[in-house]
């Protein structure tokens, strides 16, 4: 995350070259398994579905090289500054991603049961967030690509939209499910789909955090705005 | 002014007759050197606090050895060159031209790139800097050689060849002799010139550890080349570039996030 002058050794510039390649080579695969995913919930794409979870392994492969990676240029290149910060932080982007990767895929496998059932109700409170979590997760990584602290705030004080928009699907899906108990399959189904958008986001703001730090050198300050309050949600029983 | 030595002070562990001061064991201030018409250091500011190792670090011809050698005076063995500025010490400029010389260096060591230990006996090695400035019994003088080698990490692998030539020892501990040589007279400060950079990794490691024994009682300040030297050894780390001082930090600092991209180029190999 040097703007300036080139390594004085070729092959430890490309290898940091290579690295960043990793980086931004996962963070579309896993943009796409997002959007797929997404596809899947929302407009009932059985085929999204499929590709979602076959992309899968591919994820977890690069994550396994540039972990590799990292270690080797760590041990090889004994890294300091704007270097070493650039490939720890790549050790901790990846790692979010591949999470995400894993959310994305679970939300897929979802769909495919979400599929059978005959819903009473409209998906687009769920459609807005994952559409909130895949533009934090598109911004983010170009704040990666290009090096974008200004873009790394943005992603890192927008998860409060998110936050609140779960809380609000938390709450109208027990709402769904207390009205007729034939909606608890499916309902919980896509709670655990809310909440793995919700995880996604708190990823993507993960790594803002870590790209902001490897940019800058300054780390963002303690009290994210954090707003998952569904732990602390109570709806009660209708009372006799 | 001059720097006056009583007997009291010197055979003082310098620890204890500081113990409770805070200030900076050396604070440079506003520092110009010249090589005749040649300016070798502008305007240096740095303070070397107490019981605390400076690195320093910068490419060749920055004006780090040039800085080490004024801070004991090295440079007044050469005609035409000159220091402006201040060096303070206990309040004393130590530039000042009433400065005993070797009450100075009595009390700033020096250590230098190459082990230059003189053709003589372990034990004489030892003596020959003590018997300069203080007069020991026998009895007091064999305890100062035996405390001044095992300071130096050095007395288990000399104690039954201190007669010996010190000619006969490997590079390694020839460096710690010349350290044991400095520190037997007690100094407050000890100059480091690349101390390493003639030893095995090995070697190179008991210096290092050597050096974190000694920030106890002693002022250290190092230059190397190592990047991972003065990561390891220092509390804070300058970086010198043609004749300036172009940042000073902690060593966690400025090897994990540099405030001048000058710094960041230089440790991270970028420089062009």
């Amino acid at each position: 995350m040097n703007d300036g002058a080139e390594h004085i050794v070729k092959s430890y510039e490309h290898e940091l070259a290579k690295l960043r390649d990793l980086v931004t080579q996962m963070g579309g695969l896993v943009e796409s398994q997002v959007a797929l995913a997404t596809d899947a919930v929302v407009n009932g794409d059985g085929a999204a579905a499929t590709r979602a979870v076959e992309q899968d392994p591919a994820v977890d492969a690069i994550e396994r090289e540039a972990e590799q990676f990292v270690i080797r240029l760590l041990a090889l290149r004994q890294p300091v500054a704007s270097d070493l910060r650039q490939i720890v932080a790549t050790l901790k982007i990846t790692g979010d991603l591949e999470r995400i990767g894993d959310y994305a895929a679970n939300v897929a496998k979802r769909s495919i049961v979400l599929n059978q059932f005959a819903l009473p109700f409209t998906l687009s409170g769920l459609g807005h967030m994952s559409r909130l979590v895949q533009e934090n997760l598109k911004l983010v990584i170009d704040a990666i690509d290009l090096r974008s602290p200004e873009k790394a705030v943005q992603v890192w004080r927008a998860d409060q939209a998110v936050d609140d928009l779960y809380n609000a699907l938390f709450r109208e899906l027990i709402t769904y499910m207390m009205e007729d108990p034939r909606n608890i399959t499916p309902c919980t189904h896509l709670l655990f789909v809310a909440k793995n958008m919700e995880r996604i986001g708190d990823h993507a703001t993960n790594i803002a955090e870590v790209t902001y730090y490897a940019i800058t050198g300054e780390v963002l300050p303690e009290g994210r705005p954090k707003g998952d309050n569904s732990a602390y949600a109570i709806v009660r029983p209708k009372e006799q | 002014m001059s720097i006056t030595m009583s007997e009291q002070t010197i055979n003082a562990p310098a620890s204890q007759a500081r113990a409770t001061q805070n200030e900076p064991r050396l604070a440079i201030k506003n520092l110009d050197f010249y090589y005749g018409a040649n300016q070798a250091l502008k305007s240096i500011s740095l303070d070397l606090p107490d019981c605390k190792v400076t690195g320093m670090i910068g490419p060749s011809g920055c004006g780090k050895s040039t800085l080490l050698r004024v801070l004991n005076r090295m440079y007044d063995l050469y005609p035409g060159q000159r220091a402006e500025g201040e060096v303070l010490m206990d309040g004393y400029n130590i530039l000042d031209k009433g400065t005993d010389i070797n009450a100075l260096r009595a009390r700033i060591g020096m250590v230098f790139q190459k082990p230059t230990p003189f053709p003589m006996s372990i034990a004489d090695n030892i003596r020959f800097g003590v018997k300069l400035h203080e007069r020991l019994s026998k009895a007091d003088m064999d305890q100062r050689v035996e405390w001044a080698l095992t300071k130096a990490a050095l007395w288990d692998e000399v104690k039954d060849r201190l007669n010996t030539s010190a000619i006969g020892l490997s590079g390694g501990q020839q460096q710690r002799l010349c350290i044991a040589r400095t520190i037997a007279t007690r100094p407050e400060v000890i100059l480091l010139d690349e101390p390493t950079s003639a030893l095995d990794p090995i070697s190179t490691l008991k210096v290092e550890e050597l050096i974190d024994e000694l920030k106890r009682d002693f002022t250290i300040a190092i230059i190397t080349h190592n990047m991972q030297q003065a990561a390891r050894c220092a509390d804070q780390v300058a970086f010198f570039y043609l004749g300036e001082m172009v940042e000073v930090g902690t060593a966690t600092q400025i090897f994990t996030a540099p405030r001048q991209k000058r710094t960041q180029d230089y440790v991270t190999g970028r420089f062009g």
